[in-house]
């Protein structure tokens, strides 16, 4: 598997390498802690899934890695490196240079990422020309082929259409398509199947998946599901209130959940053996994140808390790079 | 395409036929007109020798019938007042009417959309503040009212420019037009800024408010995750979308202006044809009044269908409900 432990233990190969991220808003009720200390470490063509409820900060992490946090948001502190560049050091240049170049993004709602009254083609062809000295024939080009990679028939008359023209699943395959445009070394994926039918959320990570492979590009699949990641992550995170509450390979997150909140999500996917039978919910909902409680933000809701869950769990981080913030973990502590 | 131009052109036909009859009917509330045709020493019946030469004995349907008839012909009647025929004395007057506004019509446009885009781009900051206080000011402040101000300053107290007439015009086949000699600009430039300014005045505010509306949207940001330069994402992803409501504006106001230009008119001795109608209504020109009305109605449905046209050109979904 790419990105196993000991091979990440060395930061200098990794692709992206995120520490202590905070991005916070300021806004009129108080300051709202979308991400509060998240520490990503990606191998080159490695897939991370981020797991979540809605509201844990997930877009807002992957918008802070493309400097695309808009007032009254700032990211407040924390380092973050793509492939050696300090990203934090860059101008709005190069920041640009960055975004659809080394990193992609492909958002939730196909409807409203395309612009609806611009062709699919001019759409397809500023994403290349914004990034590479070629001309309207070529970026033309390169837009037909990375429509046929990510599975789309007839692309030519596709290229002639309005975003209006083509289905859901089809503009999402476009905006995939368009974040392939210029080879990027990392594409993040912003919950990209939820607003798609379920046969059609498949197919994409299916397709998703191969292509990542193929061109060795680095994967980080947003979701508030941890069914969909399951079959495509090589590893795990799981964010509750603007932290990463467990990191681990998919393998050991789904088998052998640490952290109360991961169990609490896999225990409301629905599966052959719970079918018919009544889903377990977590209790309660996400807290708001403005002015958290001091302590564990999940203790409300956790049914393993103890009194020590009134301090900040710390981040435990076991040899083989296991790590969960959490001071009542399941399965015990480990020896 | 085609269908739906005609089936504009059928609503139009049907506006003006209404809209004859309430002008007629209108008119013949108000007052009599057979004063002002006749001497005021008349007698009785010199004055019923002149009413039945205009028609006016007859019952109003029957006038109205006769009227409609004419028209069909292109004959609107002659003015009371003149003699000449009504269309052809207004048609004199309306290229100065058109040329003026077109002038503070594009005034407005390029001024006013990239003021409202800059404060709707950068709400916050003291300069969109202080367009907007300006914007306020623009439309809230009296037309009449900015025009003497322009006089008293540009004519009066800089004596730069003329305050009244048209100046010096060209005749391009058959219009006659201030816009091609520089005298003709001198008379023009004050006319269309007082009237100018008003619009860009509601131009920004509705730049703005779109502008303000469309940037927090998906295909913004997505366009920014791009890598798209500013500069495009701004001036092709943003402008393409606010363009629907500045059209709209921009469409009704340049109606409006055309139709009812008589303030701007009157503080500039302005010859267009809002004076003409406002005189006409005094002394109860039926003839003018109605072909005036007549025009102006099929004026703003054309200009409608232009908007319309211009939508299909910006919008494809647009373009879309026409076809089905
Ligand atoms: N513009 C904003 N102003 C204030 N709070 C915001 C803003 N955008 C996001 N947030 C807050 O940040 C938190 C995380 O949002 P987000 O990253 O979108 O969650 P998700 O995990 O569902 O993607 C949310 O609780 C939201 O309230
Ligand atoms: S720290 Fe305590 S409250 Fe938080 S998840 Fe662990 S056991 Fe539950
Ligand atoms: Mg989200």
């Amino acid at each position: 598997m790419i990105g196993t432990n000991s091979a990440r233990a060395q930061a200098a190969e990794n692709l992206l390498s995120i520490k202590g991220l905070k991005t916070h808003f300021a806004t009129r009720a108080g300051v709202v802690k979308a991400v509060d200390g998240v520490d990503i470490e990606l191998a080159k063509g490695e897939i991370l899934g981020l797991v979540g409820e809605s509201g844990s900060g997930k877009s807002i992490t992957g918008f802070s890695i493309l400097g695309l946090i808009d007032p009254p948001g700032r990211v407040v502190s924390g380092s973050m490196t793509y492939n050696g560049k300090d990203l934090t050091a860059l101008n709005e240049e190069g920041w640009r240079q960055l975004r659809g170049g080394d990193i992609a993004m492909i958002f939730q709602d196909p409807s409203m990422t395309l612009n609806p009254v611009l062709r699919i083609d001019a759409q397809m062809i500023e994403a290349m020309q914004a990034h590479a000295n070629v001309n309207r024939a070529q970026a033309y080009a390169r837009a037909r082929e990375v429509l046929v990679m990510v599975g789309i028939p007839s692309p030519d008359e596709r290229l002639r259409s309005y975003p209006h023209e083509l289905s859901g699943g089809m503009r999402q395959r476009i905006a995939i398509a368009i974040a392939l445009m210029n080879k990027p070394g990392l594409i993040i994926a912003d919950e990209p199947t939820t607003a798609l039918d379920v046969s059609i959320q498949g197919q994409i990570i299916h397709e998703m998946k191969k292509l990542c492979r193929q061109v060795g590009t680095a994967l980080i699949w947003v979701t508030h599901d941890l069914a969909v990641v399951a079959g495509l992550a090589d590893r795990i995170a799981v964010m509750y209130a603007g932290r990463i509450v467990e990191l681990g390979t998919t393998e050991e997150i789904i088998e052998n959940p640490r952290h109360p909140y991961t169990k609490g999500l896999i225990d409301s996917v629905p599966s052959r053996s719970t079918r018919g039978s009544r889903l377990h919910q977590i209790p309660g909902m996400t807290p708001s994140l403005l002015n958290l409680p001091q302590g564990c933000a999940f203790r409300e809701r956790c049914a393993y808390a103890v009194a020590a869950c009134g301090d900040e769990p710390l981040n435990t981080i076991e040899p083989d790079g296991r790590a969960y913030r959490c001071w009542n973990p399941l399965g015990g502590p480990r020896p | 395409m085609l269908l739906f131009i005609i089936n504009r052109l059928i609503q139009a036909a049907g506006a003006v036929v209404v809209m004859s009859m309430l002008v007629f009917i209108g008119l013949y509330l108000i007052g009599d007109p057979t004063a002002m045709l006749v001497s005021p020493e008349a007698n009785d019946l010199e004055r019923a020798a002149v009413r039945q030469a205009f028609g006016l004995d007859q019952p109003i349907w029957m006038q109205y019938l006769t009227f409609v008839g004419n028209a069909a012909r292109g004959d609107f009647g002659r003015s009371f007042l003149t003699g000449q025929p009504a269309m052809q004395l207004i048609l004199e007057r309306m290229p100065a009417t058109i040329e003026m506004v077109v002038v503070a019509i594009g005034f407005a446009v390029l001024v006013g959309v990239p003021l409202g885009m800059l404060a709707g781009l950068r709400p916050k900051a003291a300069s969109s503040k202080a367009v907007m206080t300006v914007s306020i000011l623009g439309f809230s402040l009296p037309t009449f009212w900015i025009g003497l101000m322009l006089i008293m300053f540009f004519s009066v107290y800089l004596g730069l420019l003329p305050s009244s007439g048209r100046g010096s015009t060209v005749s391009v086949g058959g219009l006659s037009l201030s816009v091609l000699t520089p005298d003709g600009w001198r008379h023009l430039i004050l006319p269309a800024l007082t009237l100018g300014l008003a619009k860009a005045a509601l131009i920004i505010r509705v730049t703005r408010a779109a502008t303000r509306e469309v940037l927090p949207m998906d295909y913004i940001k997505f366009a920014r995750a791009k890598g798209v330069r500013p500069r495009r994402v701004v001036g092709v992803h943003l402008l393409r979308n606010i363009l629907i409501p500045i059209v709209t504006v921009t469409g009704l106001e340049f109606g409006q202006a055309v139709a009812f230009a008589v303030v701007t008119e009157t503080v500039f001795a302005w010859p267009g044809m809002g004076k003409l109608l406002i005189d006409s209504i005094i002394i109860l020109d039926r003839p003018v009044v109605v072909a005036y009305l007549v025009l102006m109605v099929f004026f703003l449905i054309m200009l409608n269908l232009v908007v319309d046209i211009l939508y299909m050109a910006i919008d494809p979904t647009a373009r879309e409900k026409v076809r089905d």
